[in-house]
């Protein structure tokens, strides 16, 4: 008889990254190993996540790839839409749609932008940087596509922990700032490890003559942070948030210019 | 300049003194500028109530070696430069103080 026999319609996975978990579901399985995968290391035993969404899986993309991505804000429900994929995220509710075809890539374009809008009030940020933990502290190295930021993460030291070579999850925890590790990766193609520390510098990266660190003072620091801050929505409120985390970030964590020639011995410099 | 005329800071913006200069962001477009250190000292004083001309007075000539009307010049044409991307408001008027976003008040 249809509808009558039992079968499992829901598959549900917590992907934690940064001191934010996420429930996704969907009704399908093979979606869900895709899920696994993608996110390995930041899967989450918890039951508990604090927001939880929907992924409703589409034939194909009901967009020309070719759309800008848009992001906005009606009535306190924020819309992403892309050419593959559409979403809602409604933070009062902790609840979010996707519409998507099986693929890793739009969803972690999703994750990226929800966490971006959820991480901006509380005072952190995602950032275009690879990050670093040493002795106990975290470092960011800061730049846009080809300033070397795969090719600092290449270099680092067996003593250095990894926590990304493209986009560094930077969290506010009162007067401090903690660097977590991202599943988000360049061109290493290496997921970060599942990890924090506190962030002890900023390095905005250069490719030079030789290896040498420099100080910037406060004006080019926010600037430099602000130009390698991921920020999608062009929302009044969001703005603000973002512009004050930049600024609260560069008044309290060292913030340097780092020339370096691409070998090994620029780490002797990160301390 | 004959007239008087008075400047204001735009609500729909956030701002920060960053050492001796100032960013300013525009909501709109999300574009950041930067204020060096003597367009600073006129953001800082833009409060919609003071004269431009009392701005400088008190402000620009008193601390910079400066003629008062190039002073004046200088100070017309940055204001007319930030009206244009519309991060300060000018007025013939005294402009009436407009409610910012609670990131902005921390910072005037």
């Amino acid at each position: 008889m249809p509808g009558v026999a039992p079968q499992l319609d829901r598959y549900s996975t917590v992907i934690a990254i940064g001191a934010v978990a996420i429930r996704l579901n969907t009704t399908d399985s093979g979606f869900l190993e895709i899920l696994q995968q993608r996110y390995e290391g930041y899967v989450s035993d918890e039951a508990q996540a604090e927001f939880e969404f929907d992924v409703d899986l589409l034939p194909s993309p009901f967009l020309s790839p070719d759309v800008d991505l848009s992001v906005t804000r009606r009535s306190g429900r924020w819309v992403l839409d892309r050419g593959d994929f559409r979403a809602e995220f409604e933070p009062a509710r902790r609840y979010g749609r996707i519409q998507q075809t099986a693929n890793p890539y739009s969803i972690d374009a999703v994750m990226r932008i929800v966490h971006t809008l959820v991480l901006a009030k509380q005072g952190g940020f995602l950032l275009h940087s690879a990050s670093a933990i040493r002795n106990g502290k975290a470092f960011l190295f800061a730049g846009v596509s080809g300033a070397g930021k795969t090719t600092i993460s290449r270099l680092a030291p067996p003593d250095a922990t990894l926590l990304t070579d493209e986009i560094s999850y930077v969290g506010k925890r009162e007067n401090d700032y903690v660097a977590f590790g991202t599943p988000f990766t360049g061109e290493l193609a290496k997921i970060g490890k599942n990890t924090s520390a506190p962030v002890a510098a900023l390095y905005l990266l250069a490719q030079g003559a030789e290896n040498r660190i420099a100080p910037v003072n406060a004006a080019d620091a926010g600037r430099g942070l602000l130009a390698n801050m991921l920020f999608f929505a062009e929302d009044q409120e969001l703005v603000h948030w973002a512009f004050k985390a930049a600024c609260d970030f560069v008044d309290r964590v060292p913030v340097y210019r780092l020339t370096f020639v691409p070998d090994a011995r620029v780490w002797e410099l990160i301390t | 300049m004959s007239r008087k005329v008075y400047i204001a800071r735009s609500p729909r913006i956030a701002a920060r003194k960053l050492g001796e200069e100032t960013l300013v962001m525009a909501a709109q477009g999300s574009t950041l500028f930067t204020l060096n250190p003597t367009a600073t000292i006129l953001w800082q004083a833009a409060d919609g109530v003071t004269a431009l001309d009392d701005i400088v007075e008190r402000h620009i000539c008193s601390e910079f070696e400066v003629e008062p009307e190039q002073a004046m010049r200088d100070a017309e044409a940055l204001a007319q430069e930030l009206a244009g991307h519309g991060i300060l408001l000018i007025s013939e008027q005294p402009i009436p103080a407009v409610k910012n976003s609670p990131v902005q008040e921390q910072y005037r």
